[in-house]
């Protein structure tokens, strides 16, 4: 069960991200297409959903990330990622109720280039009874 | 281009290849997307796509529609059917759009996404510039 008091927390992740040009390319190959030198407008989930494994189920939070499932996904992209931004993720757990036993986790992340805001991604995270 | 026009409709296949390029692409690597042993044994009649995959190709048709990714402002869905991906077939992600809002430059779509006649994403929207 996740730790009802890490609701409202933000949490960074481990470290600034570089991303590749080949990352981006193989993002693109899989949805056909032809313009790699702007990543996709859902690419940045291969980082906010790794992070948030790392962050949602360390000892003090205690998210159940094997029985997850992906309830929705929003994107605000502000500034387009490219090959060779390097950039920073937070973590915050927005809200958290359990219905029927499920446990229903909403999660915001915030990438930055800098100081400035690229990409706000909510997700909402279903662990199933 | 007026609001309620309806977009020409794209049809893109998904198969078990595409799935394990996507896991490759995306570092999500559940098993239920590419071991059926397993998919079954949590209970999923099948494997089935991941659902940031269907979300993923509808974003390309976002793209084109915005003519490039960088036009795409915000985009969101909810993952309500899985699509299923049964060995050795290709199956359908038909996906359609109708123009809902037009404000200045930015357009609001409303966007349709189907596998075997199923609706798979609900509430899925995206604005763009255009």
């Amino acid at each position: 069960m996740l730790n009802p008091d890490s609701v409202g927390s933000t949490f960074a992740g481990t470290e600034s991200i570089t991303v590749s040009q080949s990352e981006i390319d193989a993002f693109c190959a899989v949805v056909g297409e032809t313009d790699t030198t702007i990543a996709p407008p859902t690419f940045t989930i291969r980082i906010t959903l790794t992070q948030f494994e790392e962050i949602l189920t360390r000892p003090e939070i205690g998210l159940d990330w094997s029985r997850l499932v992906h309830g929705d996904q929003k994107f605000e992209i502000f500034t387009p990622v490219k090959a060779g931004d390097q950039l920073t993720c937070t973590a915050t757990i927005e809200s958290y109720r359990v219905a029927a036993g499920n446990e229903i986790v909403s999660v915001r992340s915030d990438l930055r280039k800098g100081a400035e805001l690229a990409v706000s991604a909510w997700s909402t995270l279903v662990v199933r009874a | 281009m007026e609001v309620g026009a309806v977009l020409d409709e794209k049809v893109f296949y998904l198969d078990r290849a595409l799935l394990k390029q996507y896991a490759d692409a995306s570092g999500d690597q559940n098993p239920i997307h590419q071991n059926e042993e397993f998919a079954v044994s949590v209970g999923l009649p099948n494997v089935i796509a991941h659902g940031m995959l269907t979300m993923a190709l509808v974003g390309k048709y976002v793209s084109d529609f915005a003519g490039g990714a960088a036009n795409v402002l915000e985009y969101s869905a909810r993952f309500i059917k899985p699509v299923i991906v049964p060995a050795g077939e290709k199956v359908d992600l038909t996906i359609s759009a109708t123009i809902a809002e037009i404000d200045g430059d930015k357009v609001s779509l409303t966007l349709s996404a189907t596998s075997a006649g199923v609706k798979v994403l609900g509430m899925a929207k995206a604005v763009v510039r255009k």
